[in-house]
């Protein structure tokens, strides 16, 4: 892809070396605090989700350490329904929901379209005190005594527990706009901002996996929203639309629960997806396999994601054909799904393999995420579901798609990007030793929970019978090992920003605009606004010059 | 359209009166601020009409549910309220329109005119549903059912119906639970958007809108009539079908 920006000169001497990049253009507290830049926006999302992602995390670790006793070893029972709440609630709304879209997304893609910034910049600031202030709620909703319900709020338990179910309902609420209003955000940048050249097919497919995600984010979170509103009216005021007592029905709060949930999965993942689709081609040096069909899976995964909600309930009393349908339509959204994994292994075949830390973490991915989206169609087949459901084998399965395939994909776009953000590069030792040590701490977590929710160990049970003991401590040992090997990662990142090597102006040698504006990136992300005269991954364009010359 | 300062865009004032529009750092031409705004804004309305959607979707599950609860919950609406109030707020979405059009013709007086007779609009609507309102609390037809605790572990009586007027339906208090959340929810709307209009007022007091830019004119009328639309859905729902 050519462009007209000019190949990036640095005058020796002058203003003591490089020019201003967005990271010291201005300096001081409020000129993050109130930045409309969406780089720093995203940086500040950054460092939100990763304390959101390592405060989950402490909670899972929690949860697997007291079940490291068949009688449970650290709390009484009231008290583990708590912490497994708290994980989950944590981890899917405060972290996985907007840690890509809201740090990656939010830096990379207005680049990616050679574009100055988002089209409503303030609304993006917005939309990250909106994710800071619903975080403050669950925060005071822990101090507040804490919830227990499930990070599913069923009714009724929701509706009679006595504990700050409102409160975290609001914050969720909040977070929830913090989402809505991202996704239009996107979806206005991507309709709006396009270089010129720039045109739908030759968008970078990080831009198209962002563009499906921010559909679903602007349609299916409002009916979370209206959910957990009836929810707080119904603990307030006795609406009675949920609660059986009044003539309600709380399996309709698990349809409307269910029609945002199963779309938030793929909120989840579809931006993991986009960043899979970047590294496997930048990683291979060769052009995208199957460019339109991962650009239009994308779509249909959005798509067909409302149909399939019931899935979640074939153990709660729907009518045969409702089954039909919902097991049909989730094998189905299979397809476009497996589409994007058998293109990205066809990049890769008989590319230049580069096997560095971000490569690393997306063979994990493509590794783990076969597993997790192979167990899904499994839980999608209704006989087997029958005995599947709320064991840890669902367990199992949402933690290979959610943690081991949403979150090793966000550590590896954060390796790939980070010389890109920060113009320093990482411990290229430590990161791939980190990325091994956590496959490794990952698969031995889980696959025992495979095992044994296969064998009827259910899920949220703070006790167990002692048959399970074995594959309990093999998951809790695992758990471990995936900590430590987390802890190392955020250790030598943290350290690469403070004594980090300088990165290369191209470091890994992409093509796209992201690749080719200055690293790290100026207030407007270019010195001249760039025109696209090239197909999107035309690697015959790439200077080499440019992944060779450090950034001053 | 002028560049000042080398970089911003700047949409001159078309007379006397009236100020001129700064485009925003990151657009390249008014044309791209005012296109991306208006679909960032259909987007925000997708979002207040999936919002409403599961409202109403709740409201078809429970009528199919309990048709009979509705027919009588139905008949202690006052339905010539209801129509009085559709009336009002479809005017209002008229005179909002008007004055739209008043900015695209740089008419100052008219904009204001007509924002000020919508605002009357949604007080006439917000007195009437009070009086609505204060009609069900006399015969205690509210959305709590008693034997519930507030929030704070008080018992609540207020669904007493205590002219019998919903016994021998099942669960009489569900349809005014969905009715008091759905048209309160509504009324919040109202609220909101004649919040809006007030705040389109006071700039067009001073004169920031006019023919080459009138933008959160148009974008508060399209909230506008999304609040009258929802309204039109409401009424019959709530008060006719049954």
């Amino acid at each position: 892809m050519t462009t007209n920006v000019p190949a990036y000169e640095v005058h020796a001497g002058e203003h003591g070396g490089a020019k201003p990049n967005f990271l010291n253009v201005t300096k001081g507290f409020m000129s993050w605090a109130a930045t409309l830049d969406h780089k720093r926006i995203g940086i500040m999302y950054l460092i939100g989700v990763t304390a959101a992602f390592l405060a989950g995390g402490l909670f899972a670790l929690l949860v697997r350490l007291h079940l490291w006793e068949p009688t449970g070893l650290l709390f009484d029972n009231a008290t583990y329904n708590q912490i497994f709440t708290l994980h989950g609630a944590f981890m899917v709304f405060i972290f996985v929901i907007p840690a890509i879209p809201g740090s990656l997304g939010n830096i990379v893609l207005p680049i990616m379209l050679g574009a100055k910034d988002v089209a409503l910049p303030r609304l993006n600031l917005l939309s990250f005190y909106l994710w800071v202030t619903g975080t403050c709620f669950a925060l005071y909703a822990i101090l507040a005594g804490g919830f227990d319900t499930g990070w599913t709020f069923y009714a009724p338990y929701s509706l009679y527990s006595t504990q700050a179910v409102i409160s975290i309902g609001l914050g969720i609420f909040i977070l929830g706009f913090s989402s809505i209003f991202t996704g239009l955000n996107f979806i206005v940048t991507t309709h709006k901002l396009r270089a010129p050249g720039m045109t739908w097919f030759r968008m970078p497919l990080f831009v198209w996996a962002i563009y499906a995600t921010s559909i679903l984010q602007v349609l299916a979170t409002p009916v979370l929203g209206i959910t957990i509103l009836l929810v707080a009216f119904e603990r307030l005021y006795g609406v009675g639309i949920f609660d059986p007592r009044l003539g309600g029905d709380p399996v309709l709060f698990e349809h409307f629960f269910w029609f945002y949930s199963h779309p938030a999965v793929y909120i989840m993942v579809l931006p993991a997806f986009g960043i899979i689709s970047e590294l496997v081609t930048v990683h291979s040096r060769k052009p995208l396999f199957g460019y339109k069909l991962i650009a239009f899976s994308s779509i249909a995964i959005a798509v067909i994601s409302f149909l399939v909600w019931g899935h979640h309930m074939f153990t709660s009393g729907q009518s045969t054909y409702a089954m039909f349908a919902f097991s049909f339509l989730t094998f189905f959204v299979a397809i476009p799904t497996a589409i994007k994994e058998f293109s990205w292994v066809a990049t890769i075949w008989k590319g230049s393999i580069a096997m560095n830390s971000p490569m690393l973490y997306t063979l994990a991915f493509l590794i783990i995420f076969a597993i997790g989206g192979l167990t899904g169609v499994i839980l999608g087949a209704l006989n087997v579901d029958i005995h599947l459901h709320d064991t840890y084998f669902v367990v199992a399965h949402f933690h290979y798609v959610m943690m081991g395939s949403i979150a090793l994909a966000f550590f590896a776009g954060l390796h790939h990007w980070w010389p890109k953000i920060f113009g320093v590069i990482y411990n290229e030792g430590l990161a791939k030793l980190a990325c091994g040590i956590i496959f490794v701490g990952f698969n031995a977590t889980f696959i025992p929970q495979f095992v044994m929710g296969s064998r009827g160990m259910p899920r949220r049970y703070a006790t167990y019978i002692e048959d399970y003991q074995p594959f309990h401590q093999a998951s809790t040992i695992g758990a471990m090992v995936l900590g430590a090997g987390v802890a190392l990662m955020v250790g030598y990142l943290v350290h690469s920003l403070l004594a980090g090597k300088k990165a290369m102006q191209n470091h890994w040698g992409g093509v796209t605009l992201d690749w080719l504006s200055p690293t790290p990136p100026p207030l407007e992300n270019f010195d001249e606004a760039p025109v696209v005269t090239t197909e999107v991954y035309d690697y015959s364009t790439l200077d080499l010059k440019t992944t060779q010359t450090p950034v001053r | 359209m002028s560049h000042d300062h080398g970089h911003s865009v700047v949409v001159p004032a078309p007379g006397p009166g009236f100020l001129p529009h700064t485009v925003a750092h990151h657009f390249d031409t008014p044309k791209q601020e005012f296109q991306a705004a208006k679909l960032g804004f259909w987007l925000f309305l997708a979002t207040e009409i999936l919002l409403f959607g599961g409202l109403f979707a709740a409201y078809f599950y429970f009528h199919q549910v309990y048709p009979e609860t509705f027919k009588v919950g139905g008949a202690q609406l006052n339905w010539r309220l209801g129509a009085v109030n559709t009336i009002v707020l479809l005017l209002s979405s008229w005179t909002m329109a008007m004055g739209v059009r008043s900015a695209q013709v740089s008419q100052k007086g008219k904009l204001l005119m007509y924002c000020a007779l919508t605002v009357l609009g949604a007080v006439i609507f917000m007195c009437i549903k009070f009086v609505e309102y204060q009609a069900k609390f006399d015969h205690g037809l509210l959305p709590v059912f008693g034997g519930m605790h507030d929030a704070l572990g008080q018992q609540l009586q207020w669904y007493t119906d205590h002219d019998g007027v919903m016994a021998g339906v099942p669960h009489g208090n569900l349809f005014f639970s969905i009715y008091f959340t759905m048209t309160a929810i509504h009324g919040l709307h109202v609220i909101i958007g004649a919040g809006l209009i007030v705040w389109i007022m006071f700039g067009a007091a001073k004169g920031r809108f006019h023919a080459n830019y009138f933008l959160p004119v148009d974008l508060v009328g399209l909230y506008w009539h999304l609040v009258d639309l929802i309204w039109i859905f409401l009424f019959p729902l709530l008060y006719l079908v049954p």
